[in-house]
């Protein structure tokens, strides 16, 4: 067995190595010339399930914007397959289901998607519509991940992992529908109606 | 191969809360974590950006139109799992200051050069064997806010991937017999003297090419383990 190398904080200056392309309010001219490996657009011409958006805005313990995070998302796809390495061939090879989005000035990130559809649970379960999320930012020594699920799912009401959590703090979990196609999700870091975020 | 992915390796982690590095003060949850079992979701990862690295984009010195000015040096190891496996195939990225101790970054206006000639991004795809490989120039050390006279030990940013979603870390790189450790926040976050130690690189003589680089080895060591017939039936 071998230990594993310590997490240590993304710190303020990552913009120009991991988000580029990002929301690079810091770069005078919008943009850095690096190109990007990973962004804010998983959409592809073969992603099956319906093409959404999800913005929010990501906050610290004094209610105030982290303007200098980054978040990263991994999701299946509209029929619920997830494109790891040990998936072998699937009949849409190009949608990857990981995307990476930096906050502005006020906070606030944003995805271009497609809606993930049903997966396995533990035990013979399956789990409602979600999608993983990591967030990153100077003053995080390590990423905290927290869970994206949708208000307009009734298959919320039986998904095993909302399930462990108190229901006073399920809301923090769900986000909520601006419009057909289109849901925030506002991730609190700390103090009031924090977010939850899981062990794991 | 299917993998498990022990919370307990993560015991050497830094607290999400560590009063001496101050930003964690309003960036730390404040309610206790809820622990979930790994579900699909988590135990699958991203395998993605591969087709956007080129095989030119791990060596920093080669990015503009002359040489950067610094120490130049080789940066290389192995990704590995916690079975000591190596990691093949995943996306290694790494970002720095420059020879003076400046980012490329607007919020960085401390009274230090930019080079023309360096901007301090790299990436990469270990190869079947783990191994990775960036030429670079040695970081300067430079001031930050923390506290009075505060100074970052010279370091290199990486992100890895891995097998998993949980796999996946942002880490630093330090380098050997910096004076700077016992006062840096950041790196005493992790408290356990072994665990910092797997943060700094060694000095490698044998990989330093005469009249060129020096060079420093930094072996990555990811969660993970193969599963057992045991941990399956755990599911």
């Amino acid at each position: 067995m071998s230990e594993i190398t310590p997490s240590q904080t993304v710190g303020p200056y990552f913009a120009y190595g991991l988000t580029p392309k990002g929301r690079c309010q810091w770069d005078p001219n919008g943009q850095y010339a690096w190109k990007e490996t990973v962004g804010d657009n998983l959409v592809t011409p073969d992603a099956t399930g319906e093409k959404i958006r999800i913005d929010g805005r990501v906050t610290d313990g004094d209610g105030q914007p982290i303007n200098d995070a980054m978040i990263e998302i991994w999701q299946a796809d509209g029929q619920g397959r997830y494109a790891a390495a040990a998936g072998g061939a699937r009949p849409n090879t190009q949608f990857k289901g990981f995307g990476r989005s930096a906050t502005n000035k006020d906070g606030e990130y944003g995805f271009a998607t497609v809606k993930p559809g049903v997966v396995p649970g533990p035990k013979g379960t399956t789990q409602a519509p979600h999608i993983l999320v990591a967030v990153y930012s100077r003053g995080m020594l390590r990423q905290v991940y927290t869970r994206i699920y949708f208000a307009d799912e009734a298959a919320n009401g039986s998904d095993p992992i909302l399930a462990l959590v108190p229901a006073d703090r399920r809301g923090t979990l769900i986000a909520t529908k601006q419009a057909d196609g289109v849901y925030r999700f506002d991730i609190r870091v700390q103090g009031e109606n924090e977010t939850v975020f899981f062990e794991v | 191969m299917s993998f498990v992915f022990p919370t307990k390796s993560l015991e050497a982690f830094p607290k999400h809360l560590t009063p001496a590095y101050r930003s964690t003060a309003k960036r730390s949850p404040s309610k206790p974590l809820i622990v979930i079992p790994h579900t699909l979701s988590e135990l699958t990862g991203p395998v993605y950006g591969h087709d956007s690295v080129q095989e030119t984009d791990n060596d920093l010195t080669r990015q503009h139109a002359g040489d950067p000015l610094g120490e130049r040096i080789i940066v290389h190891g192995h990704v590995l799992d916690e079975d000591k496996r190596p990691v093949p195939d995943t996306l290694v990225e790494i970002w720095q200051a420059n020879a003076c101790g400046r980012y490329v970054h607007i919020v960085d206006q401390h009274p230090a050069p930019l080079d023309p000639n360096f901007t301090g991004a790299g990436r990469t795809v270990t190869d079947k064997n783990g191994y990775y490989r960036f030429v670079t120039v040695k970081p300067g050390a430079y001031p930050w806010g923390n506290h009075h006279n505060a100074w970052r030990p010279n370091h290199i940013h990486f992100s890895v991937f891995g097998h998993s979603f949980l796999s996946r870390i942002v880490t630093q790189m330090y380098f050997p017999g910096d004076p700077l450790f016992p006062f840096d926040p950041i790196f005493n976050s992790v408290t356990d003297e072994k665990a910092r130690q797997r943060m700094v690189s060694s000095f490698d003589l044998e990989n330093t090419i005469p009249d060129w680089a020096l060079c420093f080895r930094f072996d990555i060591v990811l969660r993970g383990r193969e599963a057992t017939p045991l941990d399956n039936d755990e599911h």
